[in-house]
């Protein structure tokens, strides 16, 4: 049968089914099981009420149950057994066997490196170009094209990349743009310039950023010792404010790389195989394609603050950088921990630009890429599912605290 | 905020600058995709895209016609007269040439070169030469001539007509492009459905224990669906059996584990929970007295969720449908752990394209017209139903 034949059946199936099983359990419940009608009608209708939403529910939570429950806990069964011996329990051999594999150590490192780099790179920018673009007449054909990439798959984004990143031997024209950008320096002025005093002050910057984002975090901890009150979340706060740190140290550490190394100059560069920056080339696509969608949610928030406080800032004679940090940027804070966070979601799932893009090659594995390769390649089903516990551990704080905040709101 | 009392409209520019800076950088790669995706294998090759937007420069090197079959004799010398880029192929407008390798650009179109001993050559700016001179001299070989020209942006459908339509069993993205098709959309449109009941449940039914679903659904929303791949796998395997005990069926006959029924089931799970939750707070917020009205006025819960709840969530089912499109389109993992088996008959755009990286990584007038194939259509879809997509944004992640 042709699969498109039997697409249009599964559609029409799959529809038809699903209102006909609403219609029909709902005429069941009301005119068979308990009838609003005869003695008991009051007490029918009450019986009916109840049963109703369970039966809205059901195909819901099957699904869900089925798709996305059972599989957690049968992961983490999996994660305890070997494939080899029937699925025999073998406690945390896979564990082991994975903790001890160079590998994995990478892909942890790698992953670690992303968390950390994407978010905060596709929030930064995101938040650059929602209030850049938020000032001028033609924003919303600027914003509509910055948000474009979010339409593109990875594969397709690891395509456009890999064109990017192109190289070609030194004697040839090189098409790709990076590596024809890179031959135009030659370790001149404009080299010095634009490869280490320009880099030196972004890193720079970075760097005072995420001090300051850090110091933010922190200081709740210490006032609260003053007042003595609980500043909460006192984990959360001290796990940005460690990573901040080592973001600035890293930060400072790459200022003085950028000035003690020496460049190949001339020599056309295979971007994806130099270990350690390689990563940064993947992360870059990734970044392409999140910041759009920072934007969009941070552009609503910014419009949603208060005209009242910018007038009164600037009344007040704050210049357009203080308006932006000191009266902006704290009234967003909550929706920027929400893109935050919804991009480290999808940084801890990223499987497919390093798949298409390195497959894990020359130093650039991730978790994702790790697992899959463990799960279908060498069809180790145990250290598969053992590495793919360990995303959800990565992912379950988040998990929690989304949990936390509905329950909140709900209040 | 121009109006506001102080605020610095010299900054204006700057900020104008900055966004063109910030845009170009972002549609530059895309951009470079699709121009090479219009240039030939030759064009791409010796030249990057951002060239084929201007008349490019080609120093090509011609030799006249052979002049044993071609010369004609005229006033007592020998002449062979021709057009290189006739002969050749190519073309442009010559701006200078040379008859040896050490100085191409020795003559100016229409000027004649004299060889010695009578024997002289002309080309002009659009490659027609004439060769003269004696008997001995228009024989043999035919004369070397070095041109540089100058050709206009040159683009080609032929890479589209090769992925689309004539290209070879590896090339070809007619059947990828059908079965992304097929698998995206009774995954787009099955999940709507099932969702849109269970949300109206969530908002507007009373029910012991709808908190908790609702953290549970919340919580779902975050799985990563690598844990998913496993067990479902083995499922689905488990259920093709069953189903091939009871049908009988065996050998090539047999039902597989993988297939579209399993990519369509893996893609309504993982895509409900985002659907509930988006289809939920969008019903939440309609006005609770249309639904009381309608209660008084005797309707039942099925009749207040068909005729009016769900033609007032419109925007919300467009925004996750869009959401789920795009997802199930762009979709590598699922289709390869749940779809695609060792035949290949099942392969998706995303899948082909990566196997494209692998057996054709330097043809990029492949790899960029097949990744364009594939981009098209999203691409389409978000430009014209932006608007949806950024409002379930903005329902999906600011609380």
């Amino acid at each position: 049968m042709n699969p498109a034949f039997q697409g249009l059946i599964t559609i029409i199936i799959g529809v038809g089914g699903c209102i006909g099983y609403f219609y029909l359990s709902n005429q069941f419940l009301d005119k068979v099981l308990y009838p609003a009608k005869g003695p008991n009608a009051g007490r029918n209708i009450n019986r009916a009420n109840v049963v109703r939403p369970w039966l809205f529910l059901f195909p819901a939570i099957f699904a869900l149950g089925l798709y996305l429950a059972y599989p957690v806990v049968e992961t983490l069964r999996l994660s305890f057994t070997d494939r080899d011996l029937d699925g025999a329990f073998v406690g945390f051999a896979n564990y082991q066997q994975m903790f001890s594999e160079p590998k994995f150590w990478e892909a942890m490192r790698n992953n670690m490196l992303w968390l950390i780099v994407v978010p905060a790179a596709a929030t930064a920018f995101g938040l650059l170009a929602a209030q850049l673009t938020d000032r001028i007449k033609w924003g919303a054909v600027a914003k509509s094209l910055i948000f474009m990439p979010m339409a593109i798959s990875f594969v397709g984004a690891a395509v456009i990349f890999k064109l990017v990143y192109d190289a070609r031997p030194a004697d040839q024209n090189q098409i790709g743009i990076l590596n024809a950008v890179w031959m135009q320096f030659e370790g001149g002025f404009g080299s010095v310039i634009f490869l280490q005093i320009l880099p030196a002050i972004i890193l720079a910057c970075f760097a005072g950023i995420v001090g300051y984002v850090g110091w933010i975090f922190v200081r709740p901890i210490a006032e609260s010792r003053e007042n003595g009150g609980g500043a909460g979340f006192v984990p959360l706060r001290l796990l940005v404010a460690v990573a901040s740190l080592y973001l600035v140290y890293l930060s400072l550490n790459s200022i003085v790389g950028v000035f003690t190394g020496t460049l190949p100059y001339g020599e056309p560069q295979t971007w994806l195989t130099i270990p350690f920056w390689n990563s940064f080339f993947l992360m870059v696509v990734l970044i392409w394609i999140q910041t759009g969608f920072a934007m969009v949610i941070l552009s609503a928030a910014l419009r949603g603050i208060p005209e009242e406080t910018i007038e009164a800032a600037i009344v007040d004679g704050a210049n357009p950088l203080q308006v932006f940090f000191k009266i902006k940027v704290p009234q967003i804070m909550g929706t920027i921990v929400v893109v935050w966070t919804t991009i480290t979601l999808v940084v801890l799932k990223v499987f497919d630009i390093v798949f298409a893009m390195s497959n894990g090659q020359w130093e650039t594995q991730v978790l994702a890429n790790y697992m899959y390769d463990k799960m279908f390649r060498a069809s180790e089903w145990g250290v598969g599912s053992a590495s793919a516990i360990i995303i959800m551990l990565l992912v379950s704080p988040i998990l929690v605290w989304n949990v936390y905040n509905a329950r909140k709101e709900m209040k | 905020m121009d109006n506001i009392a102080g605020s610095k409209s010299s900054l204006g520019w700057a900020v104008n600058i900055s966004v063109v800076a910030l845009v170009l950088l972002w549609i530059f790669p895309t951009v470079g995709l699709l121009v090479s995706s219009f240039r030939t294998t030759d064009q791409i090759s010796t030249s990057g895209w951002w060239a084929a937007l201007f008349p490019s420069e080609q120093s090509q090197r011609f030799r006249v016609a052979d002049p044993d079959d071609n010369r004609v004799e005229r006033d007592g010398v020998y002449v062979v007269e021709g057009n290189f880029f006739t002969e050749n192929g190519g073309g442009g407008d010559i701006i200078s040439w040379g008859t040896s390798s050490r100085d191409i650009a020795a003559y100016a179109p229409g000027e004649t070169a004299d060889m010695g001993d009578g024997e002289s050559m002309s080309v002009d700016a659009e490659g027609n030469y004439v060769w003269s001179g004696n008997d001995e001299q228009i024989s043999g070989r035919g004369q070397r001539a070095f041109v540089t020209a100058v050709s206009p942006p040159e683009f080609t459908l032929d890479n589209y007509d090769n992925i689309l339509f004539s290209g070879g069993p590896g090339d070809n993205m007619a059947k990828a492009f059908f079965n992304t098709l097929t698998v995206t959309i009774p995954a787009t449109i099955i999940p709507i459905v099932i969702a849109a009941f269970a949300a109206y449940a969530l908002a507007w039914m009373d029910f012991p224990g709808r908190a908790l679903l609702i953290a549970f659904v919340v919580g779902l929303l975050v799985v990563p669906l690598q844990l998913a791949l496993i067990p479902l796998l083995s499922l689905h395997n488990d259920f093709a059996n069953v189903l091939n005990g009871i049908l009988g069926l065996e050998g090539a006959d047999a039902i597989s584990g993988k297939g579209y029924f399993g990519a369509w089931f893996a893609h309504i799970g993982f895509g409900l929970p985002l659907a509930i939750y988006l289809l939920r707070n969008y019903m939440v917020g309609l006005p609770r007295d249309i639904i009381e009205n309608a209660k008084v006025d005797g309707a039942t819960d099925f009749q207040i969720f068909t005729k009016i709840i769900l033609p007032l969530s419109f925007p919300a089912l467009a925004s996750f449908a869009i959401f789920q499109f795009l997802w199930t389109w762009n979709d590598l993992l699922v289709a390869k752990v749940f779809l695609i088996d060792s035949t290949g008959q099942t392969t998706v755009m995303t899948d082909q394209i990566v196997n494209l990286l692998g057996t054709r990584g330097g043809n990029w007038e492949i790899l960029a017209t097949a990744a364009f194939v594939s981009i098209a259509v999203p691409l389409l879809v978000f430009f014209t139903m932006q608007k949806y997509l950024v409002r379930g944004l903005l329902a999906g992640s600011v609380k």
